[in-house]
């Protein structure tokens, strides 16, 4: 049975690794969120080993440096732009609805 | 099944290099990264670069600077690597003492930050919008050498930045012919700092490069100039070298492999290996064969047969060799080296007997030894005779600058040169059996004399103090080897090659002449004979059997390797203006002067051009024909570009339609390779296919692709044909094509089955018919039983051949994503897709009905696939792992051979005994703890970063045993209950089982 110190240290590590690895996530992330971490991870990984982009390039017919700053680029906006947080976008149904009913 | 991991060749590309004095105050080298190897090269006289030193690191290196600590006349190389425990791991741009480019918001921005040596600490000084488009940071010198701040490239522009200062902008000139919505991309920068002025060098990714030039009023820049300088291929990593040279780091050479076939298709003495490599005009077939290419610089016959060759210099310093000395039965020609070589009759040397040895003494007087006596011709021409007593003949010579060893059947005589110049008598001593070999090492530096003479009986011993050994003895040579090279401490080598075609390493103790530690290795059929020759300035070993090795020292470890080159008679060492190491040897009546280039490569290489990036390789299975699909993405097709077109009607004559392809005009594919193709849009392709004959490595037929079409997949197929009832087969070449295939997402306008049927022998193609099919790009074909099998997309098809085009049988559509590779093996299927690892799948005839039966739980994202028999596979995947899979066990042994996307090549050995894998296994697991690797990261978790490594022994960690301490090298030994030298036999046993 686990006891009180063994889940407060287990909450610490998570809180630790939260620190130190920017994807690890927590309980309530969202989709988008997740979705994100993969691909900018993914990104990180291809331009940090040469031979990925080497591969990448090679496929594309670009130079390795044109598929570097591409990767890069895309890590900004991987997934496209963000959705509108959950209650916002009720505000904006119960908007359009009151529009309507008008 | 434990396997073995070794790299044969080590991967040729460069990712990033750094020039500095690393070595010495003044030496001019550059230090580079080949992913996982870090090298020093530095250029020598000749203006070829050389390998200083290279070593592993077993980590990724993502970034190199030199760094020098103040006052100090040498260089440090910083090394940003993915340890975690370096500089590095960040993935933006740094120089010397700023950094910048934030990528976390929208608008880029350019920060400073300052280095507080004192505090060893950054601060932030400032920081300002930058242009979206910015890519990469030049630091501009500051302080007495110029106006400081930073150069921003940005994709069109070049922009100078500095604190407090307005930003001044460049605009990068552009190619002609590129696409208006194209930009002009930096991707590599050299800067060159000289007293009056100093410039910078940028390549664009088209391989443009442009001298930018900043023109300043004091502190204040007035005007930044990019003015085109030179095109060559576009360069992970640019340096101008203080010597003027400019080193470029291209970014493809030749080097990628793409696939590659190992066959003996010209019945050769070792399989040859078939290879794609290159890209774009730079592409290439290559044919790879195990050994040193070698380059014949002179062959000239000779009357009669002769039996020896030997060299000789004037004087002890020359460096060049003066004359080439060649033995008859019964007589001796001799050759000066000038100009040219020619035949001489004043050099002193007796022409009347054969001879049996040459040598230069000390005194610069010249030694001939022929049966009769010893003929010592003084530097004044006056000539000492020495005759053998009685009716006796010498039979037998040895020599260096001091000492003359003879043998007269069985007597060994030996002679000095003393202070007078004159040769004495100094020892005779009689060996009970007749004399096969003798051999006396040079006089080591600081030494009056070689304390050694080794001779070799035909009692099938080798006396240094007498040893047995397995058969008689044909050769002998002494090397020095070892960690300290030529040193007084380097090791004395005693190598005796035996009438059996062995050759035994022993080495000889230094004080008390006891041979230990013997290595023995089958070099071929015939006795070899063993000649000293020079190999990078250090004397190395020619050994000539049925085919010649070279043995030589290769960064402290001695590795014999042989020559891609007939079989020898007899060769001697040679030096001279135009080939300062090189070696004279006889073969068949004629005389040969040869070259060995690039000591140190594995494999030696023949190349011919290609078009376009080559995708598959096939070989014929009857005609012994190579098959070769070429496509290129965002390429304009041959018959499309104008730019050849003007240039063939300006030369005049030619229709556009005669035009037979680039690759076969020397000279404009030499042009295009510096400069690259003209850009077509994404969605355009240009593909053909080519049949390569593999004995002349020309091509016999070449065809070009219509349509916008490019090729995804080839495979040659025996398939039944529709008219035939009685089962015949025909073997097709069919080609899987995709018409306007773009990237991000992947998809095309339409796909296709190409079929060829094969004529003439296997040198002609004609198109059958061609069938569009539905689901996406034909990733893989395979040929089953009779038919076809096809990836579409992620729909698995069965096709059979029909009179106008291919009927699709049966189709299975559950596959996850993208079919990557099939292979067939009697009714089992096994399809590798794209991201979900290996799938073995089962056609059941009765209900003509495709099925799973089995497939891998891990997400594999699979390149390439081996079948390796039944139940098992070896699978490569896109983050470089190599994986075997197996249903159940049993598996036969087989070495894997693999390619990869930077050009190296390494093989995968299974240990054929469980004493082996655990002796590897934990050599392995010492080498970790005792030399972990270079940059410090962690070796488990390097092999380890997307999958665990299991069952598999990383050899070149356990090559690098001989590399460490001596005394950590004992206690490793100490733990696996072995002596260092039984270890180093090991791993130089496993190394020639591969090889």
């Amino acid at each position: 049975m686990a006891t009180l110190s063994d889940r407060m240290s287990i909450n610490t590590q998570i809180e630790h690794l939260q620190s130190k690895y920017v994807g690890t996530g927590h309980p309530d992330i969202s989709r988008f969120e997740w979705a994100l971490n993969i691909h900018r991870d993914s990104y990180a990984s291809y331009i940090g080993h040469h031979p990925m982009l080497a591969y990448f390039s090679t496929v594309e017919n670009e130079s390795i440096g044109r598929v570097k700053y591409d990767f890069l680029q895309k890590m900004l906006l991987p997934c496209g732009i963000p959705p509108k947080p959950q209650d916002a976008e009720e505000e904006e149904e119960e908007e359009m609805e009151d529009q309507g009913k008008k | 099944m434990h396997l073995y991991h070794l790299t044969l060749s080590r991967p040729s590309g460069v990712q990033t290099a750094c020039y500095g004095n690393f070595s010495g105050p003044k030496a001019q080298e550059v230090v580079v990264s080949r992913g996982k190897v870090l090298e020093l090269l530095r250029p020598n006289e000749m203006g070829k670069l050389v390998t200083v030193v290279s070593t592993e690191v077993f980590g990724c290196i993502r970034a190199l600077a030199p760094f020098r600590i103040t006052g100090a006349s040498t260089d440090y190389v910083i090394v940003g690597s993915d340890s975690g425990k370096g500089l590095g791991r960040s993935s933006t741009e740094w120089s010397l003492d700023w950094t910048g480019e934030a990528a976390s918001v929208a608008q880029k921005q350019l920060t400073f930050y300052e280095l507080d040596l004192g505090l060893n600490h950054v601060v932030r000084k400032w920081s300002d919008p930058v242009d979206n488009g910015a890519n990469m940071l030049i630091p501009v010198p500051g302080g007495a050498d110029g106006p400081g701040g930073v150069l921003v490239c940005a994709e069109n522009f070049i922009i100078y930045k500095n604190q407090d200062h307005e930003e001044v902008r460049a605009v990068i000139p552009r190619r002609n012919d590129l696409p208006g919505d194209r930009g002009v991309l930096i991707v590599s920068y050299a800067s060159h700092k000289k007293k009056a002025y100093s410039f910078f060098l940028v390549q664009s990714e088209y391989g443009d490069i442009y001298k930018v030039t900043l023109e300043a009023q004091q502190e204040t820049v007035t005007a930044v100039k990019v003015k085109y300088f030179d095109t060559v291929p576009p360069c992970a990593s640019i340096a101008v070298l203080k010597t003027g040279f400019l080193f470029a780091a291209s970014e493809y050479g030749n080097h990628a492999l793409y696939q590659f076939i190992v066959a003996n298709l010209l019945g050769e003495e070792i399989p040859q290996i078939y290879a794609l490599t290159g890209r774009g005009p730079r592409s290439a077939l290559a044919v790879l064969r195990p050994g040193l290419a070698v380059t014949e610089l002179a062959a000239s016959p000779l009357p009669g047969n002769p039996t020896a060759v030997f060299t000789v210099k004037h004087a002890m310093g020359d460096e060049f060799d003066a004359y080439i000395v060649v033995s008859f039965t019964n007589a001796t020609l001799v050759f000066a080296i000038g100009e040219e070589v020619k035949e001489t009759n004043d050099s002193g040397f007796l022409g009347t007997v054969p001879t049996l040895h040459t040598q230069l003494l000390a005194d610069n007087s010249l030694l001939q030894v022929h049966p009769g006596g010893l003929r010592h011709i003084r530097p004044d021409r006056r000539i000492n005779e020495w005759k053998v007593p009685g009716r006796r003949q010498i039979t037998r010579a040895t020599t260096n600058e001091h000492q003359v060893a003879i043998a007269l059947g069985g007597d060994v005589i030996y002679f000095e040169l003393d202070p007078m110049g004159q040769l004495l008598e100094a020892e005779k001593k009689e060996m009970g059996d007749d004399v096969a070999c003798l051999d006396i090492a040079p006089v080591p530096e600081g030494r009056a004399r070689c304390r050694f003479l080794a001779v070799g009986c035909y009692d099938s011993t080798v006396r240094v103090l007498g040893r047995a050994l397995p058969a008689i003895p044909e050769s002998l040579l002494m090397l020095y080897g070892g960690a300290d090279e030529g040193g007084p401490d380097s090791g004395l080598f005693l190598q005796v090659a035996l009438q059996n075609g062995v050759l035994m390493r022993t080495e000889v103790d230094r004080i008390s002449g006891q041979l230990t530690d013997p290595r023995s290795r089958f070099l071929g059929t015939r006795p070899p004979r063993l000649f000293p020759v020079s190999v990078r300035a250090h004397r190395s070993m020619l050994a000539l059997s049925s085919r010649p090795w070279l043995g030589f020292s290769d960064h402290g470890r001695f590795s014999i390797i042989p020559l891609s080159y007939e079989a020898l008679d007899y060769a001697a060492g040679f030096a001279s203006d135009q080939c300062p190491e090189g070696f004279v040897a006889v073969s068949k009546g004629s005389l040969r002067i040869l070259a060995v280039e690039n000591v140190g490569e594995t494999f030696n290489q023949q190349v011919t051009r290609l078009r376009y990036t080559p995708r598959r390789l096939a070989i014929h299975p009857t005609h012994n024909t190579l098959f070769v699909a070429e496509a290129d993405h965002a390429a304009i097709p041959l018959a499309e570009r104008e730019d050849v077109k003007e240039r063939l009607q300006a030369e005049g004559g030619m229709e556009s339609d005669a035009v037979q392809g680039i690759e076969f005009d020397e000279d404009m594919a030499a042009l295009e390779e510096q400069f690259g193709t003209p850009r077509g849009q994404p969605g355009q392709w240009a593909a053909c296919l080519r049949i390569v004959d593999p004995a002349t490595l020309s091509t016999a037929f070449v065809v070009e692709l219509d349509n916008n079409e490019g090729i995804q997949s080839m495979c040659l197929a025996p398939l039944a044909s529709p008219s035939a009832t009685n089962g015949a087969v025909e073997t097709m070449l069919v080609v899987g094509t995709a018409s306007g295939l773009r990237y991000y997402p992947t998809e095309c306008d339409a796909a296709y089955l190409r079929v060829y049927r094969i004529l003439d022998a296997g040198r002609r193609l004609e198109l059958l018919h061609k069938t569009q099919v539905d689901g996406g790009p034909v990733g893989a074909l395979c040929a089953f039983k009779s038919r076809l099998l096809a990836g579409c997309g992620s729909i698995l098809r069965l096709y059979e051949l029909g009179k106008k085009k291919m009927l699709r049988k049966c189709e299975y559509k559950q596959l996850p994503h993208y079919i990557a590779s099939l292979n067939a093996c009697g009714s089992r299927i096994y399809v590798g897709d794209s991201q979900e690892s290996v799938h073995f799948m089962k056609y059941k005839k009765a209900d003509n009905h495709l099925y799973i039966f089995a497939d891998d739980a891990s997400p594999r994202y699979v390149t390439s696939v081996l079948p390796l028999d039944y139940d098992t596979m070896a699978v490569a995947d896109k983050f470089g792992n190599v994986g075997v899979l197996r249903l159940p066990p049993d598996v036969s042994a087989q070495v894997i051979v693999y390619g990869t996307a930077m050009g190296g090549i390494g093989a995968f050995y299974p240990f054929s005994s469980r004493e082996d894998a655990d002796f590897f296994t934990h050599l392995e697991m010492h080498m970790r703890q005792e030399h972990p690797p270079l940059c410090g990261r962690d070796h488990m978790a390097f092999r380890s970063a997307y999958w665990p490594v299991k069952d598999c022994v990383d050899g070149d960690l356990c090559a690098q045993y001989p590399s460490a301490l001596g005394a950590k090298q004992r206690s490793m030994a100490e733990e696996l209950d072995r002596t260092p030298g039984e270890v180093l036999k090991k791993l130089e046993d496993i190394r020639n089982k591969i090889l």
